[in-house]
């Protein structure tokens, strides 16, 4: 009796140590809240904003010339069309690597790591800027 | 040598192809019974002439302006004066007008200038007054009434607010996407202005009206836009022929609204995009526009551009000079009573370049 008892003591703890350990982890893997997505897209629209700067910047380049001097609102450089084939540089092309151009020779600039988190905040604002726009890849 | 439209657009054809060069051998009759009245003029605009620091400015800006002079200074036979738009500088300082006016020293002819917004908000267009132009005029010149504004005019709470430092206002006009901006203006006094000149000018005359921004509301969020537009349109209804010329936007657009003609002149520096590529905002581009080309960036002068201008036709026909394109031509169409491309602007007729989004 005293076994059986002892037993049932033990069963009872797996069993609620299984539930525990099962809502932990599928509390870890299979759901967020609202906070979380808040806190997500403060973080990015944080990386947004470090790119908008940016992109108004006259210090990114060496010539003092910024990208929205020709491109007003990030617009005119069409993010959802890449990959697609850059027929002056011969092969498909991302589209940090056209950044690169633009630092390179309309702001006589140094180029960026693709990891840069200032390339990655310059492409966070440029694709913001296209939101809702439809994947267009390759589209010239 | 006088010539009609399809003479004239086929003499310009042959020169520029076999030059290669917009050198046109052509003289444009405005009235055939009136020989006197023959002239052409050319149309220069936004340089923004680019300090980077001391005597170095940016290569590429410089470099337009000075590509449109040479051209522009083989104009055979001599167009009466050049116009320019507005502009000439970025960041409106001393240094930057000094090296822009020196380049421009070097273009044969009389020149009419136009004050833009990057000329102005630094010292609220003191140095431009002093050295340059006065900001708002008008002339008469072979039966034309010709009238320059400053149409780049804002707000005064804005224009006085309290700013740190008169750069900073400068920055802030001079960002065309700033939502921060505001909205360009001709003003009371202006208009006041303009009332009492247009009372002198007989209603048969043809008017041509020269500003930096374009005197109609196309997208505010870049100040392709002035504020009193339609009061200005007002004051111009009861003249038999009006044309608007603008600057700012750095693209061909052009329109008509009554009896007014409106047509932009292309930017030496860069291009810009039209409005409806920016998809977070409505914009409203005439319906009559055939675009300009969607600039490929590897060719440096693609999509800049000067022009040359005939009043044919008493309204304004304009010829775009594109170094880096094919030529364009929007002539005001009598029977139409509105400008329109010679070559485009049936929707078959357009290429994929033309297609923005």
């Amino acid at each position: 009796m005293k076994d059986m008892k002892k037993l049932f003591g033990v069963l009872l703890i797996g069993l609620m140590l299984s539930v525990v350990l099962t809502m932990k982890l599928s509390t870890q893997a299979d759901e967020f809240t609202k906070q979380d997505e808040e806190r997500w897209t403060k973080e990015f629209m944080t990386v947004v904003k470090e790119g908008e700067r940016l992109f108004h910047s006259s210090a990114l380049g060496k010539n003092k010339v910024s990208c929205d001097q020709c491109h007003p609102n990030g617009a005119n450089t069409h993010p959802e069309t890449y990959p697609k084939f850059q027929k002056q540089i011969g092969r498909v092309v991302t589209l940090f690597e056209m950044v690169n151009w633009c630092l390179r020779n309309p702001l006589e600039g140094d180029p960026l790591a693709a990891d840069d988190p200032r390339m990655v905040a310059l492409l966070s604002y440029i694709h913001f800027e296209r939101r809702g726009v439809p994947l267009a890849p390759g589209k010239h | 040598m006088k010539m009609d439209r399809r003479t004239f657009l086929k003499t310009t054809g042959a020169a520029v192809t076999a030059s290669a060069l917009p050198i046109s051998l052509i003289k444009v009759a405005f009235g055939a019974k009136n020989p006197a009245k023959d002239f052409t003029f050319a149309y220069i605009s936004d340089a923004h002439i680019q300090q980077i620091e001391g005597s170095k400015f940016v290569r590429n800006w410089d470099m337009g302006l000075i590509r449109t002079i040479q051209e522009a200074n083989l104009l055979t036979p001599r167009p009466d004066f050049f116009f320019f738009g507005g502009d000439l500088a970025q960041l409106g300082k001393k240094e930057e007008l000094d090296h822009g006016l020196e380049i421009m020293s070097r273009l044969r002819g009389k020149v009419y200038y136009v004050i833009g917004e990057h000329d102005y908000y630094l010292d609220l267009g003191k140095y431009w007054e002093s050295k340059i132009s006065p900001l708002w005029y008008s002339f008469d010149h072979k039966g034309i009434h010709f009238i320059v504004l400053n149409s780049i005019l804002t707000y005064d709470k804005w224009t006085h607010k309290n700013w740190a430092d008169p750069m900073d206002r400068m920055l802030a006009m001079a960002r065309l996407d700033n939502p921060e901006g505001s909205p360009f203006l001709v003003g009371e006094k202006q208009r006041e202005w303009l009332k009492k000149d247009l009372e002198k000018v007989d209603k048969s005359i043809p008017i041509v009206v020269c500003s930096h921004s374009p005197l109609q509301k196309i997208y505010k969020g870049w100040n392709f836009w002035t504020d009193d537009a339609e009061s200005v349109q007002a004051l111009l209804k009861p003249f038999k022929k009006v044309s608007v010329i603008y600057g700012h936007v750095h693209q061909i657009q052009y329109n008509q609204i009554g009896n007014i003609s409106f047509q932009a002149v292309m930017a030496t520096a860069w291009p810009w995009p039209y409005p409806k590529s920016y998809v977070q905002a409505p914009s409203h581009l005439p319906k009559l526009t055939v675009p300009m080309n969607r600039a490929d960036p590897f060719f440096e002068r693609d999509a800049t551009g000067w022009q040359f201008i005939d009043l044919r036709t008493g309204n304004v026909d304009m010829h775009y000079q594109l170094p880096d394109n094919k030529n364009r031509s929007v002539v005001f169409n009598t029977k139409t009573g509105r400008p329109q491309d010679v070559k485009y602007q049936n929707v078959g007729s357009r290429i994929p370049p033309q297609n923005h989004y």
